[in-house]
């Protein structure tokens, strides 16, 4: 059953005794052909779970970095059916590697909720994260995905409260987000101790892998973040290093791939000794 | 009328008209959303919350607004009669200042230390940067930087009040992109920021909060129109982008069935043409900005940016209670051109002698169109919610004329 994809691979790193790499990468950034190439390739990079940004015109949560990614790639044409379809290529050839979609409500919206989760479901899709549903809204997506099979990951942030905690850490699944910052994606970073003491709160609230993210940029915060957390979320230092091998036109440079999964393996390190 | 068929009860505890507002925010801005639910909640219970406002609306922004009898144009349409109520004497120039007030007392109450805002033609950022001079408080107003260029004279009446004016370079560069931005600067300064939204839009509380602010309009209309006519208006007629002044002037009267109300979107280049910001006759349901509504919106989901000749109203949504209005049919909602404002404003300024803003340029466009039709005891009232002098360059530019 695909929904377990995440539960085995955190187990998988469990037995290992190391934890885990999520990278974000965002659906046909810079065009569909590189992103398929990146994507194909982050599994023997070292990413362990593989975060895919649906890309919106408007997404609030996210800097400068993810924002740029997500107008290159609707620039190229970029929709919800061609990032359904290239997760169902990727199943063609990897079986284990889980992947999560993460993003914003409307679209999915737009696509009807029923026919997504089917969709998703169907292409080899193993979570969701949807940035501007929170617990209140849980009937809209969180509830029929879980239903249809899916791991609904909520993010847990440092506004989260302790009189709070409780709702965002029901309905989830997966694992946790904990976002490390106020603030949106790619812009500042958590000092550790602070990450340190959230998830300790978090760890008495559940017993689900803590993944952390925002402001995670390279190996030694990842290997900083890790003694603590389950997994460490790499998103703005990845895609900044494919926006920096665009020419004046937006377009791929030879080696951009091979730039991009040789930075993947420089993080990996942070997890893998 | 029983609570059961008032259209003046909602939104509900989750902050939903029907099927439309809702909190669809981040994880990290919902416990600031909640506080400023719970905050507004208890000011709005406490008397001298209430007493405080009116006592800046009185003797800061100059209310109440005069009720005008515009008789000139009246006889030039030669049917309904027409009034205006007229918000564009307020200080600043708009009706934007009715809702900063209420919000900055808000944040002062709630011990915030640092205001935000978007803008799109400047109003409710000037409105904004103007309360935050008075409190002593620093501003941060985010603004399309297309617009920044359509509207240059706000940017610099911003910028003398002490505001700092961030321009917002993703999209189309207009008030979608400003209100990202703010979002985005919120979300990154919880401790000490208040957000003050300027339009019945966002998150709840924020549609409910901004119209309850903007009440004022219609709650003085009733009074003026009482001493001045001996009765309820017939027709009330406003502009719409986010949906505030028309939320303010309607919403007193939502229960009384007879008074007929008309809400006038920004058609643009034409609603034929796709370049448009009219979300409810040319849009359909989603989720953006912390709510559901109607938005200009692709088959993919994907948020399409309007047209307007109006910065105003050059926005792909609009406030939920609208778009829960439009559906059960208690408000008409249509929309009119550039071209038809155009020619309202040039009209106003010669009958009335008033310069309007674009926006309300678009609701006299309508009363343009349906006055002379109408009988001439049928009393008509457009919310004049702005005054044009920010729009002279853009005026001229659209008639030929170099400044």
């Amino acid at each position: 059953m695909s929904s377990s994809r995440i539960a085995t691979r955190f187990a998988e790193l469990k037995a290992q005794n190391r934890r885990g790499l999520v990278t974000f990468i965002t659906a046909g950034d810079p065009d569909p052909a590189t992103f398929e190439a990146i994507l194909a390739g982050l599994p023997a990079a070292g990413a362990d779970v593989l975060e895919i940004g649906m890309p919106f015109t408007d997404p609030m949560a996210d800097g400068p970095a993810i924002q740029a990614s997500s107008l290159r790639a609707l620039s190229n044409g970029q929709t919800l059916t061609r990032t359904l379809a290239q997760v169902a290529a990727f199943r063609q050839t990897d079986q284990t590697t889980p992947i999560v979609l993460m993003g914003y409500y409307n679209p999915i919206l737009a696509r009807g909720v029923p026919t997504f989760l089917a969709e998703a479901r169907a292409a080899g899709v193993d979570g969701l994260i949807i940035v501007d549903l929170p617990p209140e809204h849980d009937d809209e997506l969180n509830l029929p995905a879980r239903a249809a099979g899916l791991d609904f990951i909520r993010l847990a942030t440092p506004t989260t409260d302790t009189v709070r905690l409780p709702t965002v850490l029901s309905n989830t699944s997966g694992f946790v987000y904990y976002v490390a910052i106020a603030g949106i994606t790619g812009t500042r970073s958590a000092d550790t101790d602070t990450v340190a003491k959230a998830v300790g709160r978090l760890r008495a609230g559940t017993d689900l892998p803590i993944a952390v993210g925002f402001g995670i940029r390279t190996p030694e915060q990842v290997a900083a973040i890790t003694r603590h957390a389950d997994a460490a979320v790499v998103g703005s230092a990845i895609v900044e290093r494919i926006a920096a091998k665009l020419d004046g036109a937006g377009r791929a440079t030879p080696g951009l791939v091979e730039h991009v999964l040789g930075f993947v393996k420089t993080l990996a390190s942070g997890v893998r000794g | 009328m029983s609570l059961a068929n008032s259209f003046r009860t909602g939104p509900d505890a989750r902050g939903f008209f029907g099927d439309f507002g809702g909190r669809f925010v981040a994880e990290t801005l919902m416990p600031l959303v909640l506080e400023v639910e719970r905050a507004y909640t208890a000011a709005k219970a406490d008397p001298s919350f209430q007493a405080e406002l009116d006592y800046y609306l009185a003797h800061y922004v100059g209310r109440p607004s005069p009720l005008w009898y515009a008789e000139r144009l009246t006889q030039h349409l030669g049917g309904a009669k027409i009034y205006f109520k007229r918000d564009e004497l307020n200080h600043t120039g708009a009706h934007k200042i009715n809702n900063c007030m209420g919000q900055i007392l808000l944040a002062r109450r709630m011990g915030k230390r640092r205001i935000i805002a978007e803008t799109g033609a400047g109003q409710h950022g000037v409105a904004t940067a103007t309360v935050a001079a008075l409190f002593g408080l620093p501003c941060v107003v985010y603004m399309g930087e297309t617009d920044m260029e359509r509207q240059k004279p706000n940017v610099f009446r911003m910028r003398l009040l002490g505001a700092e004016v961030r321009p917002a370079r993703s999209g189309r560069r207009t008030l979608k992109d400003a209100m990202n931005e703010a979002l985005r600067d919120w979300v990154a300064h919880v401790d000490d920021t208040f957000y003050i939204i300027g339009t019945v839009a966002g998150p709840h509380p924020y549609p409910a909060m901004v119209r309850d602010f903007q009440s004022v309009i219609g709650t003085e209309l009733r009074e003026q129109m009482h001493r001045a006519e001996g009765r309820l208006p017939d027709t009330l007629v406003a502009a719409i982008g986010g949906g505030s002044n028309a939320m303010g002037l309607f919403h007193p009267f939502l229960d009384d069935p007879d008074v007929k109300m008309i809400g006038v979107e920004a058609g643009g280049h034409g609603l034929d043409t796709g370049e448009h910001c009219a979300s409810l006759t040319g849009g359909r349901p989603g989720v953006l900005h912390g709510n559901r509504t109607y938005l200009l919106q692709d088959d993919d989901g994907q948020i399409i940016e309007g047209h307007s000749i109006s910065a105003g109203l050059d926005y792909p949504g609009i406030g939920p209670e609208h778009a829960w209005l439009h559906d059960l049919k208690r408000v008409e909602y249509v929309a009119v051109t550039d071209k038809q404002a155009l020619d309202a404003f040039q009209l106003c300024a010669r009958t009335e002698g008033i310069l309007p803003a674009l926006e309300p340029s678009h609701a006299l466009a309508e009363v343009t169109k349906r006055a002379p039709n109408l009988p001439k005891d049928h009393l008509l009232v457009m919310n004049l919610c702005g005054r044009g002098d920010k729009d002279i360059f853009a005026v001229a530019e659209h008639l030929g004329v170099s400044l």
